[in-house]
């Protein structure tokens, strides 16, 4: 079984910690600490993991770029990591070169047409799309079920801003008028496998964040003093805190399994939207209970915009909307086991 | 203190893979022969000991032990699946279920060399059944407050006192039996406790009396011990290193697919009642209790996965099996709801399915208290986890 590398991992979580440390971010209101921390990133190869270098990537594999994109959960970063690391990879299944440099991110654009080599139509809801200096976009290419990818300048779109609930850019791109820089054929069922390689990445952020939840909510009740003693000598926060691992245990275990299978080329479809699908339910049920536990521990102090807790939590509750929530990732994974009948829902899980 | 939290992504290996096809024959072989009905939670016993007897002849039972002992040498990951196998078909194996779990693997580690070798073989064969003394009338979770009394005599030990909760006991072999061979100290309460084996049915001086459970099954005994003398040799590890010796014992106890299992029939079942096309709303919640049973089983795996390297991972059963108890508990409650509001909408069910269903969800119902207090409650798995965490 292929692993993850630790000097990667390491390189990344010394580079978050020493450039975005989520209290000093908390702290200062602009964000200075984003250009800096994004040329680091880029200089370390770690915005192009996965795509090889041919195509101007770093070749550095599947796992490696989820394992940053865990540490940026860890350190609830916010920065276009996970869209330059997906469009990337797009750009590569259309066997186009990656521009040299660049925050890139990423729409599904279901409305969005080609005319000749002028685009039109809007993508909502694109992250961080006011800060990159690309948009990587997958239309519909007229022929029944394949598609495009189309790399556009954003400088050539109009912008209309938009937040989630952690306050993270997630904006409104009219592309109506710009001509891409380049465009590509990708292979059948790319859409699909689009939704399953964000929702993975969504999954990894979330049990990074999860990790940090618990270890701050631990250290909080270490630390604080209440009836003359820290409170978490008591049974009561004690017991949410074993719930709390128990969550950020399951995501753990969820996030991983899920990239491991997408990193393992010998996956079946039916495993991987197993584990898929089972990643992106079970890291987005742990998101809203984690949170909720980790806020109860912290009592008032912790529903201050002064305390670093709401940096985590509310990205964790727009990280579980995107990619597809439980609820879309359930309702299908439920109807394909109803589909195959009751007797074969134990050699379907075993199977994988 | 998170930094020890780990469940990496394991898979089975092929061979693994392979030995659940043999599983599967046998156990198909098996309910051919009526020797068992995997659809009926109702089944009187799953006490069996001549299909035990089969088990160990393929080498399914000690399957990781060494082969000087009667195992196989085989690995965790094999055993894993051999044990879901077994739990999922509802086959009879609590002939031989305890003593492979976990009484077995303390005589390897803490029993002299001629009781290993006059048992351990005949654990393998299915021909012992093994029982756990623990809890008391007045301890239970609180395992070091233990009283039975173990003294030593002339010979051996001398023991007086009452286990209560002895699973199985009536038609145990042995008991693997905590007493206490000292008082506790005042610095150390879990000082002064020992493991020994029982030989229940050949040991003068113990009565074994039924104690019925709630679901109106003898699983439950009392047992009482009148100045019983065990042989000096049947002493398990160090005088008063029973609490050491029963933690790494639980870790094996812990995070098993009997943690998660227990009640899977429902929920085969609701899908059954569910039909084919399932409203969007029952899909959904069909697809949560289904990711959460995949990740479940993904997490025992993965402990399971860290057994095989060697490691003692207290804290990642602990977890695995807090959360796999809670969710076979709840499963019953979720699975009824669901079905009661199938019925209410008009969805088709055909009439067998139901009844099945019905079955299934009375016997899981009234089992379900039982399921976060066995083998450590929900609170001290807690407890366990909380430690792990640094807390304690």
């Amino acid at each position: 079984m292929s692993k993850p590398e630790q000097l990667i991992i390491d390189t990344a979580t010394r580079l978050f910690e020493d450039m975005a440390d989520p209290q000093t971010v908390n702290n200062e209101d602009e964000l200075n600490w984003r250009e800096p921390l994004w040329t680091e990133l880029e200089a370390l190869g770690l915005t192009r993991t996965w795509v090889c270098e041919t195509y101007g990537g770093a070749g550095a594999g599947v796992l490696n770029g989820f394992e940053v994109l865990r540490a940026a959960g860890k350190f609830a970063v916010s920065l276009p990591l996970a869209e330059t690391l997906m469009a990337g990879w797009l750009l590569e299944q259309a066997g186009l070169q990656l521009p040299p440099s660049g925050a890139m991110t990423i729409a599904s654009g279901v409305s969005v047409r080609l005319n000749g080599d002028t685009l039109a139509g809007r993508a909502d809801a694109v992250p961080f799309a006011r800060d990159c200096q690309y948009l990587v976009v997958v239309i519909p290419s007229g022929v029944a079920r394949s598609a495009q990818v189309v790399l556009a300048a954003v400088a050539n779109c109009t912008i209309v801003h938009g937040e989630n609930l952690a306050g993270e850019a997630r904006d409104s791109v009219d592309l109506t008028g710009a001509h891409p820089v380049c465009v590509g054929e990708l292979p059948l069922g790319i859409r699909a496998q689009l939704d399953a390689v964000g929702a993975v990445a969504r999954s990894m952020q979330m049990a990074g964040a999860l990790h940090a939840l618990l270890d701050i909510s631990v250290q909080y009740a270490a630390e604080r003093v209440a009836f003359e003693r820290p409170i978490g000598k008591f049974q009561a926060i004690q017991h949410n805190l074993a719930r709390l691992a128990g969550e950020f245990a399951a995501a753990n275990a969820a996030a991983n399994s899920a990239a491991y299978s997408l990193s393992d080329i010998s996956s079946s479809e039916q495993a991987l939207f197993i584990e898929i699908a089972s990643a992106k339910v079970r890291t987005g049920q742990a998101a809203h209970e984690g949170a909720m536990i980790a806020h109860q521990v912290h009592g008032a102090i912790g529903f201050t915009r002064e305390h670093v807790l709401h940096r985590f939590s509310h990205r964790l509750w727009s990280w579980r909307d995107e990619y597809g929530d439980e609820n879309t990732w359930a309702s299908r994974l439920g109807a394909t086991f109803a589909t195959a009948g009751a007797d074969q829902m134990w050699p379907t899980l075993t199977a994988i | 203190m998170s930094q020890a939290i780990q469940f990496d992504a394991k898979r089975l290996p092929p061979e693994a893979e392979a030995l659940r096809g043999e599983v599967r024959a046998f156990l198909a072989e098996e309910i051919a022969a009526g020797i068992f009905d995997p659809h009926d939670p109702n089944s009187e016993s799953r006490f069996n000991r001549e299909f035990s007897q089969r088990v160990g002849a393929r080498g399914w039972i000690g399957m990781t032990w060494p082969k000087h002992y009667g195992g196989q040498e085989r690995s965790y990951l094999e055993r894993y699946v051999v044990n879901e196998e077994l739990l999922l078909a509802r086959a009879p194996t609590r002939a031989h279920f305890t003593a492979d779990r976990q009484s077995g693997p303390v005589l390897m580690r803490f029993a002299s060399e001629s009781i290993k070798t006059h048992i351990l073989p005949r654990i393998c064969r299915g021909e012992l059944t093994f029982c756990i003394g623990m809890s008391e009338p007045d301890s239970g979770s609180d395992l070091f407050a233990a009283k039975t009394r173990a003294e030593k005599v002339a010979g051996g030990w001398r023991i007086n006192g009452r286990k209560l909760w002895t699973s199985g006991a009536h038609r145990a072999d042995y008991m693997i039996g905590l007493f206490r061979t000292s008082a506790p100290a005042s610095d150390n309460r879990r000082h002064g406790l020992t493991q020994f084996l029982v030989p229940l049915k050949t040991t003068d001086g113990i009565t074994i009396r039924p104690v019925i459970n709630a679901a109106r099954r003898h699983d439950f005994n009392e047992v009482v011990f009148e100045d019983a003398l065990l042989p000096e040799d049947h002493q398990l590890g160090e005088v008063g290193g029973a609490w050491r010796q029963a933690t790494s014992e639980l870790a094996y106890e812990r995070s098993g697919s009997e943690r998660f299992l227990e009640t899977i029939h429902v929920l085969i079942e609701l899908i059954r009642t569910l039909g084919t096309e399932p409203h969007v709303r029952d899909s959904a919640e069909l697809g949560k209790l289904i990711a959460e049973l995949h990740t479940l089983r993904r997490m025992s795996i993965s402990v399971a996965g860290m057994l095989a390297d060697g490691k003692e991972p207290v804290v990642e059963s602990s977890i695995v099996k807090d959360l796999g108890t809670n969710w076979e508990q709840a499963l019953p409650e979720r699975a009824r709801n669901l079905a009661a509001l199938g019925s209410l909408s008009g969805a088709p069910i055909s009439k067998g399915s139901r009844e099945q269903f019905e079955a299934e969800l009375a016997f899981a119902t009234v089992i379900a208290p039982k399921l976060t207090i066995q083998g450590g409650t929900r609170e001290i798995l807690r407890g366990i986890i909380a430690r792990g965490l640094g807390l304690r």
